[in-house]
């Protein structure tokens, strides 16, 4: 009985409306003229090419790139190891702890986990640059992608392991051949989502970065410090271009492994 | 020996680099702050061992916290903290409500690009998001210059650096935090509870306060606790669309640390953030714990 009313309809379109605006509009003036933000002067695509040319920003975007990289890997291993951990381990020492070590950083204000790391570096003497970006970076993201992958361990069969295990595969094939295909599309999504993470975060990064190393969201955070400028404009609107493109195709891929799969089951149950 | 590092590698990472941090951040909340590099004169000593700790536990003093006592810009700061996040909760459920039952009332072959348009904000930059307010709440911004256009005004609104910037800006970045919960809870919703509601005689809409809403409630919680938490110590849409107009904790802190390079009196602030942190986050694992429960 379910029935989609005008009130809906109409919930729906506002809801989407304040959603979407501010970004569309940000778009829009990306390719406005005027150096002016809030004066519509005519097309013209002037501030990507200064973008292009601006040495600091590519800097700042190779850095971020790298980092995150560097980071979303590391954290998928220790996150994939973490989720296994949790979900099979059974008991073991400080068991508990660890799980709390996982769930916390998820709700830990930005600004806290940023003051902790960096007081731990300078405390230890090491030098800020790419490699404390992306300890830090590696630390919160892992907890995100062991959250991911173990809601997909939970979820699936042991006796397949098991059965891998009795016909004689070694601990180790039996996690490659069986347990990892089946938990791949959580994993390639904690990938993505730590990747994410590391490319937007400012907090952690300005505190844990320094002056060799800056992240495009520090350069965009002090830039946009001073005022919306056209340039920021133009940068948001490949940056979301991005992300619009990397979400839909990762949602089709998935779309269509979900549909292949529902053959395969067909077919095994009819043959 | 394979569990053994299986378990240990991730274990140590934490530890290493998430607790002992936060052991770090105590200490130096319990120094006295010197014009030095480092800026603190630290009170624990550990390389001379028990004596050391020791000295520390007789030297313990708790002057940075009472320090946060005396001045009233860091329990102002708290108070507004907790007042800014409490009510834009209330602000995201009262909008994200009705969008996630739109979606639960959608045609079944609409809700994966429904659910994509809630996902793809989150996927996006957050500093892009709350930058994209700046150039629309402006005095000189699009929303002024479309009210005046309108008549609807003849002079221009003052919302840019102002807490209501800062009410939008959390409204608008935190929605989809509010929106999946709920749609969760309510896609799973028996719609034959509805029917028997409406043939025993209640009116739509008193079934949907007496059965909808009752049925959603561990999504309307867990969405509230995914605004509060993170928004009570937020950073970036204070300092970008709240001026020096709010306080909020999160940029007295980045404050107190980047421009006076007070790190005790940071240190104290984090400690203190933290413990007022802990009750929501309890209250919410628990509220996880009984959906999880009622789920099986």
């Amino acid at each position: 009985m379910r029935r989609f009313t005008w009130f809906n309809a109409t919930s729906l379109t506002l809801g989407f409306v304040f959603l979407y605006m501010p970004m569309v509009i940000l778009v829009i003036y990306s390719f406005n003229a005027s150096k002016l933000v809030t004066v519509w002067a005519g097309f013209s695509t002037k501030w990507y090419g200064e973008l292009v040319q601006n040495e600091a920003f590519l800097d700042a975007a190779w850095v971020t790139f790298r980092v995150a990289v560097f980071s979303s890997t590391i954290a998928t291993v220790l996150g994939t190891m973490a989720a296994y951990v949790l979900v099979r381990s059974g008991r073991f020492f400080g068991r508990t702890l660890f799980s709390g070590m996982i769930y916390a950083p998820l709700v830990m204000p930005e600004v806290i986990t940023g003051l902790s790391l960096l007081l731990l570096f300078i405390g230890i003497g090491l030098d800020r640059g790419i490699l404390t970006i992306v300890l830090a970076h590696t630390t919160f993201s892992m907890c995100y992608v062991s959250v991911v992958v173990s809601s997909r361990l939970v979820s699936f069969d042991k006796s397949l392991e098991e059965a891998a295990l009795d016909l004689g595969c070694t601990p180790m094939q039996s996690f490659r051949l069986v347990t990892l295909p089946i938990i791949a599309p959580a994993v390639i999504s904690g990938w993505l989502l730590a990747f994410t993470l590391s490319l937007d975060d400012l907090v952690i990064a300005s505190f844990t970065s320094g002056p060799s190393a800056t992240t495009l969201p520090i350069k965009i955070f002090s830039a946009v410090r001073l005022g919306v400028s056209p340039e920021i404009n133009a940068l948001s609107t490949i940056m979301i271009a991005i992300v619009t493109v990397g979400v839909i195709s990762a949602s089709l891929i998935s779309k269509r492994s979900v549909v292949r799969q529902k053959q395969e089951e067909q077919e095994a149950a009819q043959s | 020996m394979r569990r053994f590092f299986l378990i240990s590698a991730p274990y140590i990472w934490l530890l290493a680099l998430f607790l002992v941090p936060f052991v770090i951040v105590l200490k130096i909340s319990l120094s006295d702050t010197a014009l030095a590099i480092p800026p603190y004169n630290p009170t624990l000593d550990l390389t001379q061992g028990w004596a050391g700790f020791k000295d520390f536990l007789s030297k313990l003093d708790f002057e940075n916290f009472v320090w946060l006592t005396q001045d009233d810009l860091y329990w102002k700061a708290y108070l507004s903290s907790l007042k800014i996040a409490a009510l834009s909760t209330v602000l995201t459920l009262m909008v994200g409500y009705p969008i996630a039952y739109g979606m639960a009332q959608a045609p079944d072959e609409w809700r994966p690009t429904l659910m994509m348009l809630v996902i793809l904000p989150f996927w996006t930059s957050f500093l892009i998001r709350v930058y994209s307010w700046m150039g629309i709440l402006g005095n000189e911004g699009l929303l002024n210059q479309l009210l005046l256009w309108l008549g609807v005004i003849s002079e221009p609104l003052h919302i840019m650096n102002t807490p209501t910037a800062v009410y939008i800006g959390i409204v608008y970045t935190y929605l989809p935090f509010m929106i999946l919960p709920i749609y969760a809870a309510l896609e799973k919703l028996d719609s034959s509870l509805l029917e028997a509601a409406e043939d025993l005689g209640c009116s739509r809409l008193s079934a949907f306060w007496l059965v909808t809403i009752p049925l959603s409630k561990n999504g309307i919680i867990a969405g509230c606790f995914l605004v509060f938490i993170p928004a009570l110590g937020e950073f970036v849409i204070p300092s970008l669309l709240g001026g020096s107009g709010t306080l909020m904790i999160g940029k007295v802190l980045w404050e107190e640390f980047f421009s006076n390079r007070d790190w005790p009196v940071a240190s104290a602030v984090a400690v203190v953030l933290l413990l007022i942190l802990i009750i929501p986050i309890i209250l919410f694992q628990r509220n996880e714990q009984k959906a999880r429960e009622a789920d099986q």
